[in-house]
């Protein structure tokens, strides 16, 4: 009975069962999001689940003692603080040369622009020998810095340093863009109304920029904390002092401790996704207060 | 005419001096001083010692493993691209937000943790270790390993770039194409493909740069076998721990060839997909 009742219905003008995707008049979906699922599920989610559930092996116990075990704990903090402390000089310079490339004309702007592209094209070995050789008590910087009675080669100030150019990239991108679409009659504005340059810049001009100062500091912070390449060869890696923590999960997996490799891979993971989400929950709580 | 006067101004007051130069040291410092390095302790023995260090057989072998894995890493990433692009940027469907931000997060994982989840599942012993050795396959320490660590590493590279622009251009060109009576397939190759052409050669750049250069995750799976597992960038490695600075310098030199070449490709390409973005407004106002 029910049966033919609702066969005996008028047809509803929606479909009664709601698909979990919208029709469309384009074909090939089921392909490409076979595929598209399955590249993920096998490239991105079963590496994950490994990440995810290997760390627990011995319980939370294990994990709590791989990551408060001195030696880690000393590498995670080193390549947190070097990574926020770079991020940091980064904002500032990355503003600087986003600044400079968006209002000024001199020459050679268009290869300076390109340069600054450079470390995410540089393979990081290539910029890790070559930093460690510059930096080194022989090398160029090195011989200049060493009268000073300033070492940067083989200590933790050497992660902070091959950091500097790991993130700038990023927070220049990030404001370029912005810098560029920026509407000159506001600041005009300001001017005529009497503001002096700096209080243009600071009333006027950073507030517009604050959401991708954030979010190129964001990534530069994130992709820091997890560097290798550019860092392992000036970095010196003594245990406790200037090792890095992409390193303690290197020498775990050599002594075969897969569970603690996990634990430190884990734990690196998830703090970047913090700050991640962290950063954009500001950027939404700042849109919002900005378009009230 | 919007009054432009704030824009690019010639570097004239004191101010602007200041920051231009300020700008410029300190790029001489962070990007310009490292890469004239490579390049002076690459040839500052002569160019004989440059090119002696590409007779090592091991050389050749680590530069033939680069090119093998770029080859299979750099088009499996870019058919994903496209297929993700095509069901994210063309239909609507629940757990989008979801998938996005999957594809998205292998860019903040460190390259290092790249490399460890191949291990925890295919090392000696990964969930799949003991499989694997029963079936007598080596991924862990063999090329394997070595391709899906830069898989994972490039994954995003090649998604991200066609994405955001596909979900812009919209469907109506391939809806009305698909309305004409075209095929799938038809549609893909001679509406979808011309409009995406110049930002796919973007991403496969990226990718590929990225994918030959890669050293953490690589570093991690390899094994680090002479003439057998070592990509160009562990030889590098390699070459300088054993305090063959030339030889390291001269191999690090064609990486960084390679990088330098990725950005002038990768200028133009930019101002090719500019000047087709200004292009297209223009083209539909012709249309009365």
């Amino acid at each position: 009975m029910v049966a033919l009742d609702a066969a005996f219905a008028p047809a509803p003008l929606k479909p009664a069962r709601r698909s979990w995707r919208e029709h469309s008049a384009l074909p090939g979906f089921g392909g490409a999001f076979g595929f598209t699922l399955l590249y993920v599920g096998l490239i991105i989610l079963l590496p994950l689940a490994a990440l995810a559930a290997r760390p627990w092996e011995h319980g939370l116990g294990g994990v709590v003692d791989a990551i408060l075990q001195p030696r880690t704990l000393a590498a995670l903090r080193l390549s947190f603080l070097a990574a926020a402390g770079a991020a940091v000089v980064n904002v500032l310079t990355g503003l600087l040369i986003a600044w400079v490339l968006t209002r000024y004309d001199f020459p050679g702007r268009g290869v300076v622009d390109a340069l600054v592209d450079l470390p995410f094209a540089l393979p990081t070995a290539v910029a890790g020998i070559a930093l460690a050789t510059l930096y080194s008590p022989g090398g160029w910087i090195g011989s200049l810095l060493q009268p000073v009675g300033l070492k940067v080669a083989y200590t933790p100030v050497g992660v902070f340093v091959a950091l500097l150019a790991v993130g700038l990239p990023f927070v220049v991108r990030a404001v370029q863009p912005v810098l560029e679409d920026l509407d000159a009659s506001l600041e005009e504005a300001a001017q005529t109304l009497g503001a002096r340059p700096l209080q243009t810049f600071s009333r006027v001009i950073l507030p517009a920029l604050t959401p991708a100062l954030l979010t190129g500091f964001a990534l530069a912070f994130a992709r820091g904390a997890g560097e290798y390449g550019s860092v392992i060869f000036i970095a010196g890696n003594m245990p406790g002092v200037s090792e890095i923590a992409p390193l303690v999960i290197v020498t775990r997996l050599e002594g075969y401790d897969y569970a603690g490799a996990a634990s430190v891979g884990l734990a690196m993971l998830a703090v970047s996704l913090i700050v991640l989400v962290a950063v954009n929950s500001i950027q939404v709580a700042l849109s919002r207060r900005g378009s009230r | 005419m919007i009054p432009r006067g704030l824009e690019h101004r010639r570097v004239n007051s004191p101010t602007a001096v200041i920051l231009v130069t300020l700008a410029l040291a300190w790029l001489a410092l962070i990007i310009g001083a490292p890469l004239a390095t490579v390049v002076v302790e690459a040839f500052g023995k002569g160019l004989d010692a440059f090119l002696a260090a590409f007779r090592e057989p091991d050389a050749l072998a680590s530069i033939r493993l680069t090119l093998l894995v770029a080859a299979i890493a750099v088009p499996l990433n870019a058919a994903f691209g496209l297929a993700a692009a095509w069901s994210i940027a063309r239909f609507e469907f629940r757990g989008k937000a979801a998938l996005l931000t999957l594809i998205d997060l292998p860019l903040s994982m460190s390259p290092v943790v790249a490399g460890l989840v191949w291990v925890l599942l295919f090392g000696a012993r990964g969930w799949f270790g003991p499989l694997l050795e029963v079936a007598g396959v080596k991924v862990i320490f063999a090329v394997p390993g070595i391709i899906l660590g830069t898989i994972l590493v490039t994954v995003p590279l090649i998604a991200r770039e066609l994405i955001p622009l596909m979900t812009e251009q919209g469907a109506d060109e391939e809806l009305a194409a698909t309305t004409l009576g075209a095929g799938g397939w038809t549609v893909f190759r001679r509406v979808t493909l011309p409009n995406i052409r110049w930002a796919l050669l973007h991403g496969v750049l990226l990718c590929n740069a990225r994918a030959m250069g890669e050293f953490g995750a690589v570093s991690v799976v390899s094994g680090h076998i002479r003439g057998l597992t070592e990509t160009l960038p562990l030889h590098v490695e390699a070459l300088y721990n054993d305090y063959d600075f030339v030889g390291a310098f001269s191999a690090a030199t064609l990486l960084a060839g390679l990088a330098v070449v990725t950005l002038v490709a990768k200028t133009v390409l930019e101002q090719l997909i500019r000047a087709g973005q200004a292009v297209k407004p223009a083209q539909e106002l012709a249309i009365p």
